[in-house]
This record gives C-alpha cells, structure tokens and sequence, in this order.
C-alpha cells in the first residue's frame, strides 16, 4: 500500500499549490499516472480521497489520466507502444527493450477556488 | 450569479422544470478559468470574452506538472551526494520476506573480512532482531521499523545515515547494504540514495517471480539467485528465472549463491570490491 504515501505527496503538492495562490479550496486534482508507473490508479485515486479528509481537498474530485507505455527496441532500433513490462516488442518479439516513456507519475494540474 | 455581469440563470425553468446544470463548467464556457504557468503566482487571467458563466464558481486551474515523487527523489539525490563525498558504495537490497536476505548480509560481513568498515541500515515493519543479528558480526547497524509501512523511503534513510553519523559509524571508503523492506512490490518506487538495487531471489520461490513483479526486477541492477545448495531437491529452472529476469531487465547481471556452500561468494564479493573501488575513485 505504497499508494497511501504517494497520496500524501499529491494532497502536500496540491495543498502547497492552493496556499501559495490564496486559494481556498482545491476541487479538482488531475493526475498523470504512465503505464510503467509503480503505482495502480484506481488505489491511487481511493487513497488520494482518504488523504485528502480535513485538508484544502476535502471532498475533491480526483482524475487519472493514464499515458502509454512506450519503448525504443534495439533488436529493431524502432520505438514502439509496449503495453506492460515483459511483453515482447509488437514489430520483432525481441526483449531488448529500453522503456522511454509510461513512468511518470505527475500532478498535471488543479482547480480551486 | 454571473460574477462578470450579474445575469443569472436562478430561475429559468423550461416547461416548470429548473435544467440541470453542470456545477463547473469547463473548456470555452469557464470563463474565469485562468491557466498559471510553473508554480502558482502572477497568474495569468486569461481573455474573459463575453461568455457569461453563471452559477460557475469562480475556479480557476492552476497547471503544476509536478513529479508526486518529487520530495523522495530530492532527499534520495540528497543521500546520494553525501554517500559520494565520503566515498561509500551503498546497496538497496529489496526481495520477497523469507529470501534470505540477512543471511547473505551477515555472511557477507563475514567473508568481506574488513576490506573496508561496512555498515548496516535494516528496514522492518517491527522488531530489531536483523539488526541483532549484525550487530552480532561485529558491523555497526541501525534498524528502521516502519510499523505499518511497506517501503523504506528517502528520508527514513537519511535518518538512519545520521544516527550511523552520530555513532561514528559511517566512515569514509566504506560499503553501506540498506535491506528493505520484504517486498517485492513497494519498495521499487522509492530511490533511497543508492549506487544500485541488488534483488535477491531464492530458489525455493517460483521462477516466473521476475514477470510476476516485473516493476522490482527492472530497477535492480543485479540479480542474486540465493539458496541455490537447495536446487537437487527442488524443480526451480535456473535458465527459465534468467530468462524471464531478463526479459524485463535486459542485460540484467545474474549472479547464483548460497551462503551455505559458499558458491557464489568470490562473484559477489569481487562485485562488491568493483562497486567500492569505483565509489572510491568518486
């Protein structure tokens, strides 16, 4: 249950985001969560909703957008859409893979009021 | 009410019937929406035109693009930076409970025979017990307990270091092993400051483990393939678990151990010799 830390971040983030503009409630969070992240969204969205009770983001809403897993295979040397770690590439079903893309976990950004 | 103008649509009602509205509006209606660039003051108001958004609060979004591990990875860099100054080699060593990861630790200490002071952050939910069990060696250690938490993080760790600080125990040229947390999920996500994750996998696991928690196996830069004096009686393929560890880790460096016979050891210790060497050249 890592996710529970990683919602702490994102509630300090958004939190610290709100203060600094003079906000004074935070209503919507959208988050970027890439296929390769280590972290499931839906957790993260539930474990957001808890960490979020008695702060600026009470009762906010919380949105995963999720971004693809992307590599460039070297068997190949194409870059190609990789669906999960350990899958082969979809061109040449070689596993010299390296991930360029679908690790990021980031707070895109939040509406407040 | 519209704040730009005062309209409002309070009252309208379409055959008696109030329409149901959208509490925010979005996209080209949000007339108050301002987008700020980078942290959060001097915000830009964007053109209010002369779209009327009553019953809108007046929200605006702020744009942050800012990493949720941000905090973890600026007090990892933090260690790391620290650990280089004075020359320490320091591991993260992450696998399932039960893979024999103090073991290796305590007979590490033993055949490393002071090449250089070692120390020992242990990382548990509860118990000092591992930490016992190196401290028995003669290598100073510091245990972590995590009470409900899956992971060690950055900032347990830069704890750990001061308290190894305080003691007298870290010293320059030296070989720090950090053992996280047994698990094969979490502790993938948090750098702590390390040179490298070394995974541990033992033999009486299933091979397939590295695509089954493929996310642990891809941050590790070796792999040890422990208890392997146990292979005769068991029907764990060696070939396959590589294979598969690779798959997700291409390149991956295998190195096959049992801290019982002693196989293996010459391999990691001259692993470990390479890793310190280099950390002592900075």
């Amino acid at each position: 249950m890592h996710e529970l830390s990683l919602a702490e971040n994102v509630i300090r983030i958004a939190e610290d985001a709100a203060r600094h503009a003079a906000a004074k409630r935070v209503s919507r969070v959208r988050l970027a969560v890439g296929a390769f992240a280590h972290v499931d969204p839906d957790t993260l969205q539930f474990c957001c909703e808890l960490a979020a009770r008695q702060t600026l983001l009470e009762g906010a809403e919380f949105l995963v957008e999720r971004t693809p897993g992307q590599a460039f295979c070297k068997d190949c040397a194409q870059d190609v859409a990789l669906e999960r770690i350990g899958f082969p590439c979809p061109l040449c079903g070689g596993f010299d893979l390296r991930v360029t893309g679908g690790e990021e976990m980031r707070v895109l950004d939040i509406a407040v009021s | 009410m519209c704040t730009t103008c005062g309209c409002g649509h309070g009252e309208t009602t379409i055959n008696g019937i109030a329409p149901v509205r959208k509490r925010h509006a979005s996209g080209p209606l949000g007339a108050y929406r301002r987008l700020e660039q980078g942290a959060a003051h001097a915000a830009e108001a964007a053109p209010l035109g002369a779209a009327h958004a009553p019953e809108v609060d007046p929200e605006r979004t702020i744009r942050l693009e800012h990493d949720i591990l941000a905090s973890n990875d600026a007090l990892a860099e933090a260690n790391r930076r620290q650990l280089a100054q004075q020359g320490i080699f320091a591991l993260n060593l992450v696998s399932s409970p039960g893979s024999g990861k103090t073991t290796l630790l305590v007979e590490t200490i033993q055949r490393w025979a002071r090449q250089t002071p070692v120390a020992v952050v242990e990382g548990d939910q509860q118990t000092a017990n591992d930490a016992e069990r190196i401290r028995a060696t003669g290598a100073p250690a510091v245990q972590i307990n995590t009470g409900k938490g899956c992971h060690l993080d950055a900032h347990m760790v830069a704890g750990a270091l001061a308290t190894l600080r305080a003691e007298n125990a870290l010293q320059d040229n030296s070989l720090l092993l950090i053992e996280n947390v047994g698990n094969l999920v979490c502790p993938a996500a948090f750098d702590l400051g390390e040179a490298h994750k070394v995974a541990i996998l033992s033999v009486t696991e299933g091979e397939d483990k590295p695509l089954k928690y493929p996310d642990m196996f891809r941050a590790a830069d070796l792999l040890i393939l422990s208890k392997i004096d146990l292979l005769p009686y068991l029907d764990f393929d060696v070939d396959a678990a590589i294979r598969m560890a690779r798959q997700v880790r291409p390149g991956l460096e295998v190195i096959r151990l049992s801290t019982r016979s002693g196989e293996g050891f010459d391999d990691w210790l001259a692993w470990l010799a390479a890793g310190c060497a280099k950390a002592q050249r900075g």
